[in-house]
């Protein structure tokens, strides 16, 4: 059935270009003694990058003096942590069990058909890469499938291709919180 | 920035002056724009709102707040108008212009009501609603009262009052017999009593520190109750572990909070910033000399660091692996330090303890299950939402009153509790009272309070294969049982489902499902078999159907079903053209048919049908 976002077959670790270290070890300098603190400076790099690259995973070794052992059990042991880059647009299929029993395996395994591409998967043109989730927490919405952080909800099988069409066109990014900041 | 507080008496005179400067009688709109809300359109509804507002010059004259979830997700985006209490459903963001006019003239908008769904009665007021007739709601009922990032909002709806109060009582022993007290249990799961837990954690040699963690890390699929507090009223929660500390004598909090929800992160970390300006956390608290301060923690997609230990090792920056306990966290948690682990909802419910007092907490719920529990009622039910009632409320007033019972056609056949630990309890032990102790005795937990319905089109066979697939996943491998039996019971499961199981492979799973509940080391493994052990008490015969006949009732095991279209077909080619791999054939305005050898099951051609002509056996 499904596999984690971050199975073993996903873990393909090639040297990455682009890394700025000096990026890398303001992170690990900012964030390193927080609690939590190398989870942490690994979430900042994943936000910077979309991944944890792994230039940036032998800087946070050195940076926090853990070993790189250490940074890679933490890497790959946490499921929010991708060591590949993902696509332009994020495909997230939420799999909670309310979603489940309202069809959700059957929305993943179209988005599966329709991309070539398996759970974890990044298709070859680097649009997409296809997620789950073990759960939203918008269970009266489900089935519920998260494009670029918009939500999808009621997700039916015919209506897969749709969403992917709109997030090829771009309009599933999200607008600025313009409405919520204004408020206050 | 707010101006520090630098007593209690400073801390009561703002107050005092946030209750006299609001105006009740200024009509307010309320949008909820919790996660679930704003995937519905609330941003849209509140946006249009604004605007609305501005461009008839109403500002100041009629308000607009921004809260968290209600509850209500089913009705959602709502709006809620004060001070009538007037609630609109699934409001379309072009209904704004006609709302807010009405609300400028104190009229009300008769066909943008609810309908009662037995009687087609409009229902004005929310209160009147059948979904909330039931509920007790002392934690849920505070979100629609507040923005939760606005610290003002809780401190005048009587937030941090509680806290002032056990500070100027300057007792802390007596905090904690207030909570025994009041005998209120841990709400993350296995109910142990909170007060009993502080009180280890105050005998505590003190000398090096200790640790108050909310553990907010709601993992259970289906389950969404401490993300509604944690971005809804986060201050409640800062104020509970306020609270807390003061009576045991911690000295650093920590919220341990799942990343998949950014809004609750967001939220939290505003409100502790909020309260740090206003002297309410940190050094020298309201100008005593009780100090105190709390970080953030988010986690990182890992189920098992719900278990106590595994948390911990988390929130140090390691890999999130359980320990065996004895020493428990109270002894030895973060860094070695004393820390005592509380859930989100028990954290909300200390302010509330300590405001009303032990005894008045105590007279709600049942002798040895005080208080509320709230719920999220999921699945196929006709009232999706957040359920909050007296604990010893029976299931079926929760699924049938509450609920509304099912939302199609198909009778409800059981309820999911407790998440991947749980277990299903079927409709004909309805009348169970929902407590701890029942649960356990059901075969279920409580767990943190996903509750998920199913009905006749739910296969229990796949349901059990569901939560083990989970489980597998989740297992973070250092148990040998825990590892290897969640994965052999997955792979047994998968056998039945397919239509290649013995009867002797179930013996076998459940002879492996004893062993791992007995021999796991941590939580997950130990209640891991659940889900398989409740399903085949009370539906083994659909264990035995797969087996037997190769039938899976529920019609969703798909290697045991085939689609064949009927004579209701009318050959509109939709299904046709739907087909992924070419399996319908049949000409236009002809009846259709589907090729068995070809056709991979995947139901889009039942989807596409407008005509109920494609068959399920």
């Amino acid at each position: 059935m499904t596999q984690r976002a971050n199975g073993p077959d996903s873990r393909d670790i090639r040297p990455q270009q682009g890394v700025d270290t000096k990026d890398i070890r303001e992170i690990v300098a900012r964030r390193g003694d927080e609690r939590g603190g190398l989870i942490a400076v690994l979430q900042d790099i994943q936000a910077r990058y979309g991944y944890l690259p792994q230039e940036g995973l032998k800087e946070v070794a050195e940076g926090t003096g853990r070993s790189l052992v250490d940074v890679y059990g933490v890497a790959t042991f946490y499921r929010s942590f991708s060591l590949t880059p993902r696509g332009k647009h994020l495909i997230c299929v939420c799999l909670g069990t309310a979603c489940h029993v309202r069809g959700a395996p059957r929305i993943l395994e179209q988005f599966q058909r329709e991309l070539g591409v398996g759970v974890g998967g990044t298709t070859p043109d680097g649009e997409f890469t296809l997620e789950t989730v073990n759960c939203l927490g918008a269970c009266a919405l489900g089935p519920v499938v998260v494009v670029d952080g918009k939500y999808f909800s009621n997700v039916a099988m015919p209506g897969v291709k749709g969403i992917l069409r709109e997030a090829r066109s771009g309009s599933t990014r999200l607008k600025e919180p313009a409405a919520q900041a204004s408020a206050r | 920035m707010r101006e520090k507080l630098n007593s209690i008496d400073h801390f009561e005179a703002l107050q005092d002056r946030l209750v006299s400067e609001w105006d009740r009688d200024v009509p307010t709109i309320v949008i909820p724009a919790g996660t679930c809300g704003r995937a519905a359109g609330a941003d849209e509804l509140i946006h249009a709102t604004q605007q609305e507002i501005t461009s008839r010059k109403l500002d100041g004259r009629i308000r607009l707040r921004i809260t968290g979830c209600h509850g209500l997700c089913e009705m959602e985006p709502c709006v809620l108008i004060e001070p009538e209490g007037t609630i609109y459903p699934k409001i379309d963001p072009t209904e704004m212009a006609r709302i807010v006019e009405a609300v400028a003239r104190g009229e009300v908008l008769e066909d943008l009501l609810s309908q009662d769904p037995e009687t087609g009665a409009r229902i004005q007021k929310q209160k009147d609603l059948p979904f909330l007739k039931k509920q007790v709601r002392t934690i849920l009922g505070r979100n629609e009262m507040l923005d939760p990032m606005r610290i003002e909002d809780y401190v005048r709806s009587g937030g941090y009052s509680a806290m002032a109060k056990v500070l100027a009582r300057g007792a802390p022993a007596a905090v904690v017999e207030d909570v025994k007290a009041s005998g209120l249990r841990g709400r993350g799961g296995a109910g142990f009593p909170t007060g009993r837990k502080w009180e280890l954690l105050a005998k505590q040699p003190s000398d090096g520190g200790k640790f108050l963690v909310c553990n907010a890390d709601e993992g259970d699929p289906g389950a969404y109750m401490d993300r509604s507090v944690l971005e809804g009223n986060p201050h409640s929660i800062v104020e509970g572990m306020i609270i807390g500390a003061y009576g045991t004598g911690a000295t650093e909090g920590v919220i341990y909070v799942r990343n998949e929800y950014p809004l609750a992160v967001e939220h939290a970390d505003i409100a502790l910033q909020q309260a740090r300006e206003l002297g309410l956390l940190g050094e020298h608290i309201l100008g005593t000399d009780f100090c105190f301060d709390i970080s953030l923690v988010r986690g990182a997609g890992a189920f098992v660091c719900g278990e106590e230990t595994a948390l911990i090792r988390s929130i140090e920056g390691k890999i999130g692996e359980p320990r065996q306990r004895p020493p428990f966290p109270v002894e030895k948690g973060i860094d070695n330090k004393p820390t005592a682990i509380n859930n989100v909802e028990t954290w909300a419910n200390i302010p509330i303890i300590i405001a009303q007092g032990a005894q008045q907490f105590a007279e709600i719920g049942t002798a040895n299950n005080s208080g509320t529990k709230v719920f999220s009622l999921v699945g196929k039910i006709r009232n999706t939402g957040l359920v909050e009632v007296p604990m010893g409320t029976t299931i079926r007033e929760i699924v049938h009153d509450i609920g509304g019972g099912p939302a199609g056609n198909a009778r409800i056949k059981a309820v999911q509790t407790g998440g991947p630990s749980g277990g299903c309890i079927p409709a004909e032990m309805f009348d169970l009272p929902i407590d701890y102790d029942s649960l356990v005795e059901a075969g279920s937990i409580m767990g943190s309070g996903g509750m998920i319905v199913m009905d006749e089109d739910t296969c229990m066979v796949d349901v059990a294969r569901y939560f083990m697939n989970f489980l597998k996943d989740e297992s973070c491998g250092k148990c040998f049982t825990c590892r290897k039996g969640t994965q052999r019971m997955y792979e047994i499961l998968d056998d039945i489902a397919k239509g290649s199981g013995t009867l002797e492979q179930l013996d076998l799973l459940e002879e492996l499902a004893h062993v791992v509940k007995d021999t796991a080391m941590c939580g997950l493994g130990q209640t891991a078999p659940n889900p398989v052990l409740s399903t085949l008490r009370y539906f083994r015969d659909e264990y035995v159907e797969h087996i037997r006949k190769r039938r899976c009732p529920a019609g969703v095991c798909k290697e045991l079903i085939t689609y064949s279209i009927n004579e209701n077909c009318v050959g509109c080619q939709a299904c046709v053209r739907a087909c992924p791999v070419g399996a319908v054939k049949g000409r236009e305005k002809e009846q259709h048919s589907i090729d068995a050898e070809k056709c991979i099951k995947c139901g889009l051609c039942r989807n596409v049908c407008k005509f109920e002509a494609v068959d399920v056996t």
